[in-house]
């Protein structure tokens, strides 16, 4: 059965990963925009990053029958110096016509600081003039339930459709706020700090099938780039149809990302 | 909303997690005694401790919605931005509540 990841990190990843992913069932990625783990030093850091992201990346992907998809942004993580990031901003227009590319992203916000807001609200003002999708990166642990709360209040004051906007990594006390602001909700699937494949499933049983993906986020940290299909076997244990499991993990995924035209699916 | 329910019946959804959570506890209670053991001990508590304590509480109150109320418990609950980020990472509990 065919499967989307729909927030996965290749650049960081080895093609024994690209070939396990196509092995189990894995016919198109996303890639968001992310954090190197150090902080780059220059914006031809990052310009060899978007290049890497819609050039040497969809290239790697489509040998291994992978359809690969982009995000571009600088992460929040790297927003705390406001300047830096405002240069990194300006270049992202040169790489909009790639054909990979979905939107912006994952933009959001880390610490929930000033100037992390600053640049979500500078990228989402990009988004609305370039009519792009967005996706989300919301923080991680305590910080999740106010960043969250900030975010949706920014992407409305932006003026953008919840409709085109994806609110990722949700928990049991985000989910329900994110759907019913409109947003679509992503679950990220974490080996052991955030959330697992079962909790994943309680929170898709609790708040039902609608406008919700599973992804792995698999990056350079501790991440399993197999987590998808580890989700979908924890849905099948408790019986879940054929039909959702492919809802969750193909038809939804399809559904928001063909509001952008840029994406394409040979399954 | 969903009707909000696992297929599995009870039955099948002990035999088919108990034991991972069985460890899980254990798990808790090994870390627990490993703080009583610190080379330091016994120290201070540690805010993210409290927290957990409190979080093991909530599971005995004999109320629903576990899940979320512990991921709120363990939520920073201010709502203005803060001035400046004091770290890239994440701690796991507020500091400032306790
Ligand atoms: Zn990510």
């Amino acid at each position: 059965m065919s499967y989307i990841d729909p927030h996965i990190h290749m650049v960081s990843r080895t093609t024994d990963d690209y070939r396990r992913m196509a092995q189990a069932g894995c016919v198109a990625i996303t890639e968001p925009a992310f954090w190197a783990g150090f902080d780059r030093c220059s914006v031809e850091g990052f310009r060899d990053y978007f290049r890497q992201l819609t050039q040497v990346e969809p290239a790697r992907s489509a040998r291994y029958g992978i359809a690969h998809h982009t995000w571009l942004c600088i992460n929040p993580k790297e927003a705390e110096d406001a300047g830096f990031a405002r240069e990194v901003m300006s270049i992202i227009p040169e790489f909009l016509d790639a054909p990979n590319v979905l939107g912006i992203g994952e933009i959001g916000l880390n610490k929930n600081s000033r100037n992390e807001l600053q640049v979500l609200e500078a990228h989402l003002a990009l988004a609305a003039a370039h009519d792009l999708l967005v996706l989300v990166h919301t923080p991680h642990l305590e910080d999740k339930l106010k960043g969250t709360m900030l975010i949706m209040d920014a992407v409305a004051n932006a003026g953008l459709d919840p409709d085109r906007v994806l609110i990722d990594h949700v928990e049991e006390h985000t989910v329900g706020a994110v759907l019913d602001r409109g947003f679509w909700a992503g679950m990220t699937l974490y080996p052991d700090t955030k959330c697992t494949p079962q909790r994943a499933v309680d929170i898709l049983e609790r708040w039902g099938m609608n406008r919700i993906w599973m992804n792995s986020a698999g990056d350079w940290g501790d991440s399993d780039p197999l987590a998808v299909p580890k989700a979908r076997m924890e849905m099948r244990r408790r019986r879940h149809s054929a039909e959702s499991i492919r809802r969750i993990t193909f038809d939804n995924p399809v559904a928001f990302l063909s509001r952008s035209g840029n994406f394409r699916i040979d399954a | 909303m969903s009707d909000a329910r696992c297929p599995l019946n009870a039955a099948e959804i002990v035999d088919a997690y108990f034991l991972e959570h069985r460890a899980k506890v254990l798990d808790i209670a090994a870390f627990l005694d490993r703080i009583d053991r610190a080379a330091d001990a016994p120290a201070a508590m540690d805010y993210r401790v409290a927290a957990l304590i409190e979080c093991i509480a909530l599971l005995l109150d004999g109320e629903g919605d576990r899940a979320r109320r512990i991921q709120e418990r363990l939520s920073d609950r201010t709502s203005e931005p803060v001035d400046r980020a004091p770290m890239q990472g994440a701690m796991g509990a507020p500091e400032a509540d306790g």
